[in-house]
Order: structure tokens, then sequence, then C-alpha cells
């Protein structure tokens, strides 16, 4: 049954372990978001030699588990730091997700925009940094935030890899100290204080956005 | 190479299984997660603060304690308490609440969606309130919840795989039976990553086909073309 001093004495590990999903959602994020905008830049190139394989890449990345993802990239890359390729795993296939929100979020930007820069004719590459990527971002932050927040929900999947995250380390005291009730719902009562705060700031922003 | 398809075409019958497994989990998640999104979504938009308030925190809490610990709560923790399930019935009902709290979203959404005045029509005509939800209002947002609940179907079979961690042998267990026997883990995580591939793009047709059935039923597209 439920022991609170059992809870207690396992917190320290599984907020150790926090410490580490953070660090691997705070990694994987950038790489999702850095990468998933290079991605929608290149799914707009004019060449079918560039945009074909991107696509099908993503496509691809889009419609196959992240576990077997981990796996796979884990036994294949020999003498790999476990936190490094698990991080990079997230954010690859959390970058195939984001390219597809930039790229609704460059559709958006008007019509008129896209004119005006060529009236002034200002170069391609300022037209796109000054004028285009700031619009599509500020339109598609609410949905970035929230592949943000379930890929810090997804970050446990790390543990499958050996990565003492949070999970990792709730199942470790768990199994050594018969406290698997104790120590899983710790975890779960941390998930919940972390998202739940993040979501109602992600709301506010939206609504910010929105007017 | 030719070494693992030799032993895959000798396991083929536990690899049917794992299929098997995983289709089954995959629709019984569903059917699970439908439930939920209904049961959650209907009250989560209603206008009385007493019945939405318990629902938006049941989709919050679902929402916001991530589906890997769920499940291996539902699993470890559970026990402890009295309660044992079979791995894959913790694995359904794991799949049946996180996504089916998601789902609750896109119910709340739909419906919001659907005019007001179709529902004073309704009210006008003297329909009540069940018949009028079931009648007017459910019918236009079910049209509205199909993309996006194909979406997250696709995501659904994408979790399965967690259940192979908790014993269930599925299809990402049987090949990774296979990986071991061969040693030969590129070619099996290829073909596993291959028919997770073939599963989703099934699944994405299918849903494909019933929003332009659903959307004919409503007459919003011209069945066979007639424009």
């Amino acid at each position: 049954m439920w022991s609170w001093e059992t809870a207690r004495d396992g917190l320290p590990a599984v907020l150790q372990g926090f410490g580490l999903t953070l660090t691997a959602t705070a990694l994987g994020s950038v790489l999702a978001l850095l990468l998933g905008l290079a991605v929608a830049l290149l799914l707009r190139a004019r060449t079918r030699w560039i945009t074909l394989p991107v696509a099908a890449a993503t496509g691809f990345i889009r419609s196959t588990p992240l576990l077997v993802q981990l796996f796979a990239v884990w036994v294949l890359v020999p003498g790999g730091d476990a936190l490094t390729l698990g991080t990079a795993v997230l954010g690859v296939h959390y970058a195939a997700y984001t390219a597809q929100v930039y790229r609704a979020g460059i559709d958006s930007v008007p019509r008129g925009q896209w004119e005006a820069c060529v009236a002034l004719s200002l170069p391609r590459r300022r037209v796109w940094r000054a004028v285009v990527i700031p619009q599509a971002v500020r339109n598609v932050l609410p949905s970035l935030g929230n592949y943000v927040i379930s890929m810090f929900k997804e970050t446990p999947y790390l543990a499958v890899i050996a990565v003492p995250e949070m999970v990792h380390r709730a199942n470790e005291y768990g199994s050594t100290h018969f406290a698997y009730l104790e120590a899983y719902t710790t975890a779960a009562v941390v998930f919940l204080l972390a998202s739940c705060p993040t979501a109602l700031l992600m709301r506010r922003l939206e609504k910010r956005l929105a007017h | 190479m030719n070494e693992f398809f030799d032993e895959f075409v000798r396991a083929a019958p536990r690899v049917a299984d794992g299929l098997w497994t995983t289709v089954l989990a995959t629709v019984l998640g569903a059917a699970a997660a439908l439930a939920v999104a209904f049961a959650l979504g209907l009250p989560a938009g209603s206008p009385k603060r007493s019945v939405r308030a318990p629902a938006r925190l049941a989709v919050e809490f679902l929402r916001g304690t991530s589906l890997y610990v769920q499940l291996f709560w539902l699993f470890f923790a559970l026990p402890v308490l009295g309660f044992r399930l079979e791995p894959l019935a913790c694995g359904v009902l794991a799949l049946g609440l996180n996504f089916g709290a998601y789902g609750a979203e896109v119910v709340r959404g739909a419906v919001s969606a659907v005019p007001p005045t179709q529902s004073e029509a309704a009210v006008a005509l003297g329909m009540g309130r069940w018949l009028r939800l079931r009648r007017v209002v459910l019918p236009q947002a079910a049209v509205l919840m199909i993309p996006p609940f194909g979406n997250l179907l696709i995501q659904l079979l994408k979790a399965t795989p967690l259940l192979s961690l908790i014993t269930v042998s599925d299809l990402t267990f049987q090949l990774d039976q296979l990986r071991s026997a061969t040693g030969d883990t590129a070619t099996a995580y290829l073909t596993l990553l291959l028919m997770y591939f073939a599963l989703a793009a099934l699944l994405s047709s299918g849903m494909n086909l019933l929003e332009s059935a659903a959307a004919a039923r409503l007459g919003r597209r011209p069945e066979g073309g007639e424009a």
C-alpha cells in the first residue's frame, strides 16, 4: 500500500532524473525547431531532386514509431553516448512534425507581403529572413509549443536506451525498494506539475497572438 | 541479410501473431479512446461549470502525465493496490485513457464548431436535448472530427510498441526476437519500420475514405464528381 515515507525517500532519485529529462527536452526542442525550419525551407526548393527525398524522409519518420527508431539508432550507431543519441533521435523525430507546422506558417503569410518584397526588389535571402520567417514563426508559435510539450512527455522513451532520466530512475528505485506505486506516482505527479503550467502559459500566449 | 529473410520466413507464424497483437492493441485502444473522447469531450464543452470542471480536470490530468508513465503505473503500481491486469489490457487501458483525453479536445472543438443556429432551429422544432445532439449536432460535428481522429489513430499505432516493454508480444517484440536470433540488426529494424509504415499508410487511406464518405452523406461534396 501507499507509504508517504517511501515516496519521500524516493523523491531525490526521481528529481535527479528530472534534470536529465529537462536537458533532453531542451536540446531535443532546439534541434527540432531549427532542423524543422531547415526542412520546411528545403521543401520549398525549386527542384524535385531536393523536395522529393526530403518529403519522403519526413513522411517515413512521421509514420514510424519513435521507440523503434530509438532502438534502431541505438544498436546501429556503435559507441554513441546514450543521451546524445537519444536526444538526436527525439529532435529529428519532432523536426519531421515541426517542418509541417512551419510549412503551414509560411503558406499563411499573405501574398501581398511577397509582392511588396518583389516591388522593393529585396534580395531573396533578405525576404525570408526579414519578412517571411518572422511572420510565419509568429503564426505557428502555439503549435510549436504543443510539440515541445509532447516531446517533454515522450522523453521517458529514452529510458529504454538506458538514459537515466526520470522514469528510468523511478523504475530503478521501484525495483530496488519494492516501491513501484510510490516511485511511478511521484514521476506522474512531477510530469503533471511541469506540463500543466506550461500548457496554461501556451494558452495565454495563443490568446495574445490571436488579438 | 539472406539469413534474416530465411529466418523471417521460418518464423512467419510468430511474426503474424505479433502483427495480430499490434493490430488488436491498436483497434481496442482506439475503441477505448473513442469512448473516453466522447465521455469527456461532451461534458468538457458544457456551459454548466459543475459539468465542465470535472471533465476538464480529467482531460488535463490524462494529457499531462505522459503515456509512458501511465502505462508503467498500470503495469507496476496498480498490482500493489491489489488490481492486476493482463499486460494487453493494461496497454489498451493506457492507450484508451491517454489518447481519449486528446480526442476529448477534438470532440469539444468539433461540437463547438457546429453553428449555434443549428441547435436553435432544433430547439424551435421542439427537439429534446438528446435528440438534438444525436440528430443535428453530432452528425455535423462528426465530419469535422474525422481528420484529427485520423491523426490520433496513427499516433496511437505508433505508441503500441511501448507495449512490448510490458511483456506484450507485439510486432516489435517478435522482430526484436528475430534480430537477436540472426544478429542482423539493420535488416530486422528496417523491416520493422517498413511494416509500421505500411500499417500507418493503410490506416490513413482508410480514414481518407471515411472522411469523403461522411462528407458525401452530409451532401457537402458531390458523390461521383458532378459539380
